[in-house]
């Protein structure tokens, strides 16, 4: 198994980086190395080395190596491997949505809402349907925030009301209307069986329905949401991983600014 | 006297647990009172009701509605059935046919005697505590002959969706080392008023806990744990609004642990706290009886709350879960109270203090199964970080002498485990478990350290909390918000509409008979 550890055989590709041709780095420019671990449905053996070998190579690797399996139970068969990957894809050429606005600190972002809106924002936030994870929408609205960002709850110039998790869409609705909502945030953690994607797209169909749709900044938010998802479904922005409540409060500020919402 | 190692002061330690035991006496005077349609569709149950209608609505509900309909749910069912039984010869499941059937109107039947009816039950009832009892000697039976792992035990998680495959993951898991699996319940499934019927196929997030998917899996683990020459032992969730039925249906089948926390119920599915505090009385008993180990939700207050600033609410209600638990006869060794390993990795001396209130709790709870939970809160998907920090936790386990390691995976916040991650993880913990395996037993801490320190301020902040909380009773303090930064009306949440005051013929004699017996 130490074929590749210790190969001396040339390395006789380009070494230089070109942002139109890149692929993976491991420890030399356009190595193209890559670490997979995987699960086969088969005994451990050379057998099963072969076929995780084969599979490797038709998902584009050269060299395929396995460095470790397991068997974890009868018949199914766990693997550490390597490769290099022979893809690239031109850098240079992509194009990703992202939300259009510039992050603020907790402060500024107060003193921005207090200059272009003069009156606090009202944040109405939920995990929504079935959901019963708050650690998202908390994470946003807490007081305390998360990972050192301050939640909406601690904005001066923000007034958030967290609904809390398995909130229905009807009445997290309801509460909007009630509570005057310039803005909705809706948290979805469970993605299992795309649950996540039904739900978000039945509360957009509501508020199309109610009229409300363009009366609101519609935000959605979870590890497995992106912006271009967000978009995709009607929302006006979506907040993935590595967002915080400063990143959610800057882009709603600023959106109401653009919308010249007062 | 117990010695402490982190320096506890036990006199305090029994101080604190008087004033949990004032709060939970508080709480028993309210619940003694009152019946609830979850509690009153566990009677059904615990009287052979099974089975549902033609629309899918399980027969126990058909009953305990009708009655509920008719105004008279405060009488309760053991009462209407009895005199059903007094009156037609028929069994309490012809009487539930006939009721959904619409043949048989179990409010307008003439009434007999009260010692008729309570004797016409006896044979039913005592069916019910002979399986239920056998079912516990089963389970001793096992670990005394093919034994069981030691503690720590391995607590995974399976979450298909679907029982057949939650099977093949189960047995997996227990070839590699697992010594209980928890078979996570469909989400939303704490807020039905009812419970599904039959085997499952299709969840969200885990499985539909159903009568016929309890021995679905109960049979599997048996299968596996002769293969391995281990006891497995089978976990769901008796919590929500179906709590105490949950728990008959656990004991009817031979599960052995059981989530059972109303305080979680309230905090995070805002569940009813009237409701849902009757349900857990009469869960308990049920859990008490049957030989399972209930696991308190103490760790969740800290996936919302901060670990380090928080850590006393924990213990505080640990305190006042362990009383309440007491109160409805289940022993000490079936507290499986809850914590966590949840401060924010970037804390330096975090895992200091993890380790003080660990050590803390075990002192403190020296009989009890504690129930120790992974971090959740801080997993970012960076699952080379997350497995270290599984590490930590593993560690802590080990030397404090925890009672279930509930094993954190890697891909936390990424995905429901794959079989990989959970070999992962109880590769992670075995090795930690024999490579530290006595740590505890050989290292002190420091007289004045941080460690101790730590313990003292902890044990000191929960008291000054329950000492608050004696004062306003335990409604108030949740209405205030004193556990997760949660705030819960009392008259607000689900499932208020289902609790009824226990009216002049209400009795129900499965508490004398099971409350702290076995």
């Amino acid at each position: 198994m130490s074929e590749g550890l210790y190969s001396m055989e040339a390395k006789d590709y380009d070494k230089t980086l070109d942002l139109t041709k890149i692929k993976p780095y491991g420890d030399t420019m356009n190595d193209g190395k890559v670490q997979l671990s995987f699960t086969l449905p088969v005994p451990a053996g050379a057998e099963a080395e072969e076929a995780a070998k084969q599979l490797l190579k038709k998902m584009g690797f050269e060299n395929p190596l396995v460095v470790f399996q397991k068997e974890l139970t009868e018949g199914f068969c766990f693997m550490n491997c390597y490769g290099s990957l022979t893809h690239t894809v031109d850098y240079t050429n992509i194009h990703v949505p992202k939300v259009e606005s510039t992050t603020m600190e907790m402060k500024e972002c107060d003193e921005y809402i207090r200059e272009h809106i003069g009156r606090p924002i009202v944040c109405v936030g939920a995990s929504t349907g079935t959901d019963a994870h708050t650690v998202g929408i908390d994470a946003i609205m807490n007081m305390k925030g998360y990972a050192g960002h301050y939640g909406l709850e601690r904005y001066d110039m923000i007034e958030a009301y967290n609904l809390g998790s398995q909130v229905p869409n009807d009445e997290f609705i309801a509460k909007a209307v009630e509570l005057h909502a310039d803005a909705l945030l809706v948290s979805q953690t469970v993605t299992q069986k795309d649950v996540h994607i039904q739900n978000l797209t039945e509360l957009v169909e509501m508020l199309e329905a109610e009229g409300l749709r363009d009366k609101i900044i519609l935000v959605c938010g979870g590890p497995r949401v992106s912006h271009e998802l967000a978009k995709e479904l009607g929302y006006d922005a979506g907040f993935g991983a590595n967002t915080y409540a400063d990143d959610v409060a800057s882009y709603v500020a600023q959106e109401m600014v653009k919308r010249g919402v007062k | 006297m117990q010695k402490s190692k982190v320096g506890l002061d036990f006199t305090k330690v029994e101080h604190a647990r008087s004033v949990a035991r004032n709060i939970a006496g508080q709480v028993q005077d309210f619940v003694g009172g009152y019946t609830t349609v979850a509690v009153e569709r566990t009677l059904c149950r615990l009287l052979g009701i099974d089975d549902i209608d033609e629309n899918g609505v399980p027969l126990p509900n058909v009953v305990v509605d009708e009655i509920k309909s008719k105004g008279q749910l405060g009488q309760g069912v053991m009462f209407f059935i009895g005199n059903a039984i007094a009156e037609t010869g028929k069994s309490p499941q012809e009487i539930a046919e006939a009721i959904s059937a619409g043949t048989l109107d179990i409010t307008r039947l003439p009434i007999h005697p009260m010692s008729e009816i309570q004797s016409c039950l006896n044979p039913y009832i005592n069916k019910t505590i002979d399986r239920i009892r056998a079912n516990r000697l089963r389970r001793e039976h096992y670990i005394e002959t093919i034994g069981e792992g030691s503690k720590p035990y391995l607590y995974i998680i399976v979450a298909t969706g679907n029982i057949y495959e939650d099977v093949v993951q189960a047995q997996a898991g227990a070839r590699q080392g697992a010594d209980i699996i928890a078979v996570i319940r469909t989400t939303g499934q704490s807020l039905l008023d009812y419970v599904p019927y039959g085997a499952t196929t299709e969840g969200f997030g885990g499985t539909f806990a159903t009568q016929e998917n309890f021995r679905i899996m109960r049979k599997a683990l048996d299968e596996v744990g002769e293969e391995v020459g281990r006891y497995i032992r089978l976990c769901n969730y008796c919590s929500g609004l179906c709590m105490p039925e949950i728990a008959a249906m656990g004991a009817l089948e031979g599960l052995d642990v059981m989530l059972n926390d109303a305080l979680y119920g309230i905090l995070f599915r805002d569940i009813n706290m009237q409701r849902t505090l009757i349900d857990q009385y009469i869960s308990r008993i049920i859990n008490g009886f049957a030989g399972v180990i209930i696991n308190t939700g103490e760790d969740n207050y800290l996936t919302t709350a901060d670990a380090y600033e928080e850590a006393h609410t924990v213990l505080a209600s640990d305190l006042i879960n362990e009383q309440l638990a007491l109160l409805a006869g289940l022993p000490e060794e079936q507290q499986g109270l809850g914590h966590a390993f949840e401060m924010d990795p970037m804390l330096e001396n975090g895992f200091l203090y993890e380790l003080a209130q660990a050590q803390m709790i075990r002192e403190i709870f020296p009989k009890a199964p504690l129930k120790y939970m992974p971090p959740t809160k801080f997993m970012t998907g960076n699952i080379f970080r997350g497995h270290i920090q599984d590490a930590l936790f593993n560690i802590i386990g080990q030397w404090t002498h925890q009672g279930l390691q509930l094993l954190g995976m890697p891909t936390e916040a990424i995905h429901t485990p794959f079989m990989s991650d959970r070999y992962l993880s109880i590769e992670n913990a075995k090795y930690i478990f024999n490579n530290m395996k006595d740590i505890g037993e050989e290292v002190e801490f420091k007289e004045g350290g941080i460690i101790r320190s730590r313990a003292k301020e902890v044990l000191d902040k929960a008291t000054a909390l329950l000492e608050q909380m004696e004062s306003e009773g335990l409604f108030t303090a949740l209405e205030k918000g004193i556990f997760a930064n949660v705030k819960r009306p009392k008259n607000g949440g689900k499932g208020l509409d289902g609790v009824s005051a226990k009216a002049e013929n209400y009795f129900n004699p499965f508490v004398e008979l099971m409350k702290g017996k076995k």
